[in-house]
């Protein structure tokens, strides 16, 4: 195994969230009743015509500066033909020669901490096509076709053979899926198909330069999967080279149940796609200053403000990647640091009891009734000693339930901090009276019986207690 | 004169004088059908009851005081391969015998915008692929002043009408001359105009970058009105050009001192009938009169435009046709195992041979390894016929040509050589490529048969056709005879 390394490049289909499909005003909503999200114009029928959606035009050329690609100044829509019932022209309106940008790159990194560069080849717009449904009944089996998804508006990002592990692979994948999730332009769903993912693979001697015969990867349907394919297909290939025997050129599809690429079809096999520019689509000229704007707009992207957390807020690596994730995490995150300034403190209410809560809800960030406003309100009641930061996790959780303000929580719950040494008094009395002991060790020099006499006024108080003011009053007592 | 041979010019006078009425106009119209449409045969599908009904709409509307468009209560026949909402629309091809379209092509919502009366879908050569309208796959148009030659084609069924009196106006689409070579053979006005100024949405496309829709009238004066109803920007076609609506009538002038007029050498050394370039030279020799400047003009790349429009117009086709697969709509051959044995079997049946010769030239024009010498050199020839068009027009307002090599042909005289076939469009394709527009109109006769001149514009200068073509018909009568129908019957 040591011997060979792999040559990796990644084929991802995103899914725009743009209102109306790409060359038409059907919806784009996913799900639906099979065939309503449909038109003249998406289901083909005869004498339609497509009309670029701009809105697609603008989401490609951002997803394309956020991956440091040139965009064209000038760009054309192909056809590129083969039949298949759940494609209702027969052709599939795409960019072949003259795509929206090429020549990007991706910075990721890989779970050992480094980092690693891979080329974008290009990113280009398409049409998604249908689904096909297939059944059992009558004479035998039978696809029914759901045109809904039909003119979806798809970027196609092709990664150069950058990449050397499955792994990598993987790492490669999930920062993309992070970028474009920043650009706003798509869900990246894979589990909804609204981001795919095709893999080409070869294996070569380690330290040669010439590239070994690829096969390719399909019906890869989450981020394990693309891994879990990777890891499979290079051994395979690495054993049939070892065995000196030679890689057939050809496309694999990945059996999640049985954990192995099977052959699909040879590259013998495969479709003249006969593109040539589409007649219906003028070509597509976007102006610099078309460019420039989108530039402006673009969001801060993960890479700089995974750095600007650790170089502005002082946090580490690691909870800087952790918040950084998801855009909607980042925002949240950021949002409460503008409303209460201690970032580390928030970064750890975000990344453990919010996150915990959130989990185990299965609640989104977005949704969460929990506000960036009400956590940071939430910090400030710890800090003027309105609730102990023990409280505060059931005030969270209040919180969380019910979607009520935090100090509505504490009134409600009577969850006060007693901070009135005349309240206290009493309880403190109380307590020593009824723990000879303990005061007898204390005052025999013990003093880890203070902390068990303060437990036992916080038990008293139901944890309401100032416990510094616990202290103190226990303290001037016993030494008395 | 029959109401039925009126133009729609003259019909608008008397329906806003009250002298007739628009359903009385619409049943001399199916009176006529009546009397001919046996012999000639221009219909595919006659919608006598909606015809009838929307032409009680203009009356009511007449009584009430409306204003009339110039075209409401006109008779038109709309060739079937522009879609017509709830009306079977087939492309005279058996792949679409039972295709409904759910909604109008723009130049049908326009027509009705004005109250035009549609009446019928006029036949055509399969996907509008032919020249004589023999490849419908229903059946073959007559032509009205002999029928036993072809009308011409592919819009043979709406010239045919025309010139029958079974339409007072119509539509056609253009491609590679199937407006001005059927017009031109028929004895009628045919106007392709310039890619981009009359919408493409709704029309069943044959080659995207060529088809053109435009009228097929009896003179200048309706072809300007049909143009004024169906031209302009539609946001639906991405190649529908930019620009305000420009009112034609403005151009119908008797005048063409001026104008400089130029005659392409390239059509008029070889390959056309001596009694066509006789009547070429007259047409010239009348403008030339009324004041036009006339000179030779050459074109040098026109023996390279056929080759190139047969590889173009097939590789749009074979693309285009693809989505005829028999899984959505119109023919599907039934019993089949799996999918790929369905399209198979619903191609090889529900296609013609013309249609099929077809797909299979374009396929192979843009196969791996062919595009660049067929489908790409064919682009790069098409550049050139433009720049020689353009070069033309930087000293010529117009050139004037003959439309056709011969006058109508007998029926069945070409049908076994394709290419003799394709020669009839030899001076009207050039013009498809270089997007230009064109108009064909009665030049004169030859043995009681029509001949067509056609009149090449600058792009957008349809004025200028309108200008010249209307100054000519106001020096002649050509326009003005009607082809020798009986009711009666045909030697077959």
């Amino acid at each position: 195994m040591r011997d060979y390394e792999a040559v990796i490049g990644l084929e991802v289909h995103v899914e725009l969230k743009t209102a109306s499909k790409i060359f038409c005003h059907s919806s784009t909503a996913f799900g639906g009743t099979q065939n309503t999200h449909v038109c003249p114009v998406c289901l083909g029928l005869p004498g339609t015509l497509p009309v670029l959606n701009r809105q697609v035009v603008e989401y490609g050329i951002k997803v394309a500066l956020a991956l440091n690609c040139e965009v064209a100044r000038f760009c054309k829509f192909d056809r590129k033909h083969y039949f298949y019932p759940d494609l209702p022209k027969n052709y599939q309106i795409s960019q072949y020669d003259l795509p929206l940008s090429y020549d990007g790159y991706l910075d990721y990194q890989t779970d050992d901490g480094r980092t690693h560069r891979c080329g974008i080849v290009r990113v280009h717009m398409e049409e998604d096509a249908g689904k096909l449904i297939h059944r059992e009944g009558g004479k035998g089996s039978y696809a029914l076709v759901d045109y809904n998804r039909t003119g979806v508006p798809l970027l196609e990002i092709v990664s150069a053979p950058d990449i050397r592990s499955a792994q990598a692979a993987r790492a490669y994948l999930s920062e993309l899926k992070t970028v474009i999730q920043y650009t706003g332009v798509s869900d990246c769903k894979m589990e909804e198909g609204s981001l795919r993912c095709d893999a080409n693979v070869s294996v070569r001697p380690r330290g040669s330069d010439v590239l070994g015969t690829k096969t390719e990867i399909k019906n890869l349907n989450s981020f394990r999967a693309v891994e879990k394919a990777l890891e499979f297909e290079i051994a395979r290939q690495i054993e049939v080279c070892a065995a000196g025997g030679r890689v057939v050129p050809e496309t694999r599809s990945w059996d999640e149940e049985k954990g192995i690429t099977v052959s699909m079809r040879s590259k013998e096999e495969a479709h003249d796609y006969r593109y040539f520019p589409d007649p219906d689509l003028v070509p597509l000229v976007i102006s610099p200053s078309w460019i420039e704007r989108v530039r402006r707009e673009l969001p801060e992207l993960p890479a700089a403000r995974r750095r600007r957390y650790q170089d502005e807020f002082g946090l580490s690596e690691y909870d800087a990647r952790v918040l950084t994730a998801a855009r909607e995490t980042a925002d949240y995150f950021e949002e409460c640091v503008r409303q209460y300034p201690h970032p580390k403190v928030v970064a750890n209410w975000v990344m453990g009891d919010l996150a915990r809560l959130l989990n185990a809800a299965q609640v989104e960030i977005g949704e969460c009734r929990v506000r960036p406003g009400g956590l940071a309100a939430l910090l400030r009641l710890i800090d003027d000693g309105t609730i102990s930061g023990k409280i505060a996790k059931g005030v969270l959780e209040e919180m969380f339930a019910t979607g009520k303000e935090p100090q509505a929580v504490v009134a409600e719950k009577g969850l006060v901090q007693i901070t009135d040494p005349k309240v206290l008094a009493p309880v403190v009395d109380r307590v020593l009276a009824a723990n000879p002991g303990p005061v007898a060790d204390y005052r025999q020099g013990k003093s880890k019986a203070l902390g068990f006499l303060v437990g036992q006024v916080m038990k008293e108080t139901r944890g309401k207690a100032n416990p510094g003011l616990v202290n103190a009053l226990l303290k001037e007592k016993l030494d008395q | 004169m029959d109401l039925y041979y009126l133009p729609a010019h003259e019909l608008h006078r008397l329906l806003v004088r009250r002298e007739v009425s628009a359903v009385e106009i619409c049943r001399a119209v199916f009176e006529r059908i009546a009397a001919v449409e046996e012999t000639v045969r221009s219909y595919l599908t006659l919608d006598r009851d909606g015809a009838l009904a929307r032409a009680a709409a203009v009356d009511r509307e007449l009584r009430a005081g409306g204003e009339l468009a110039p075209l409401a209560g006109i008779p038109f026949g709309i060739k079937d391969n522009i879609c017509t909402r709830g009306l079977v629309t087939t492309c005279a091809s058996k792949m679409l015998h039972n295709f409904v379209p759910p909604y109008d092509a723009t130049v049908v919502e326009r027509l009705n915008a004005q109250k035009a009366v549609l009446i019928g879908k006029t036949n055509m050569d399969e996907f509008a692929m032919g020249s004589s309208t023999e490849h419908s796959a229903y059946f073959a148009t007559r032509n009205p002043w002999d029928p036993n030659r072809v009308p011409g084609g592919s819009s043979g069924g709406s010239a045919a009408a025309v010139a029958a009196g079974t339409a007072i106006c119509a539509l056609g689409s253009d491609t590679g001359g199937s407006i001005r070579q059927p017009a031109a053979l028929c004895g009628v006005v045919g106007m392709k105009p310039t890619y981009g100024l009359v919408s493409r949405y709704g029309l069943v496309a044959f080659a995207s970058s060529l088809d053109q829709i435009g009228p097929i009238t009896r003179d200048f004066t309706d072809c300007a009105l049909v143009l004024n109803a169906i031209s302009g920007h539609d946001a639906r076609d991405s190649t529908s050009a930019p620009g305000e609506a420009v009112d034609y009538t403005s151009f119908l002038v008797d005048d063409v001192r001026g104008l400089r007029i130029g005659l392409p050498r390239e059509y008029l050394d070889s390959g056309l009938d001596e009694g066509v370039r006789q009547i070429v030279k007259e047409a010239a020799a009348v403008l030339e009169a009324r004041g036009a400047c006339l000179e030779e003009v050459t074109l040098p790349h026109t023996a390279y435009a056929l080759p190139a429009y047969y590889l173009i117009a097939p590789a749009e086709a074979s693309s285009n046709l693809a989505r005829y697969d028999g899984v959505r709509y119109g023919y599907r051959m039934p019993d089949q195992d799996n999918v790929i044995d369905m399209t198979r079997a619903t191609r090889r049946r529900g296609f013609g041979a013309e249609v099929k010769r077809r797909i299979m030239l374009g396929t192979y024009a843009l196969s791996a390894g062919y595009y660049d010498a067929y489908y790409l050199k064919a682009l790069r020839v098409r550049t050139l016929i433009r720049r020689d068009f353009e070069q033309a027009f930087e000293k010529f307002d117009l050139l004037l040509a003959p439309t056709t090599p011969e006058p109508a042909f007998p029926i069945g005289d070409k049908t076994e050589d394709p290419i003799k076939m394709y020669l009839s469009d030899v001076f009207t394709l050039a013009v498809n490529l270089a997007g230009l527009p064109a108009v064909s109109l009665p030049g004169g006769f030859l043995n009681g048969l029509p001949v067509g001149i056609q009149l090449i514009g600058k792009p957008f200068a349809e004025g200028t056709l309108l200008r010249a073509g209307y100054t000519f018909q106001q020096s002649t009568d050509h326009h003005r005879r009607r082809p020798p129908l009986g009711g009666g019957g045909v030697s077959r």
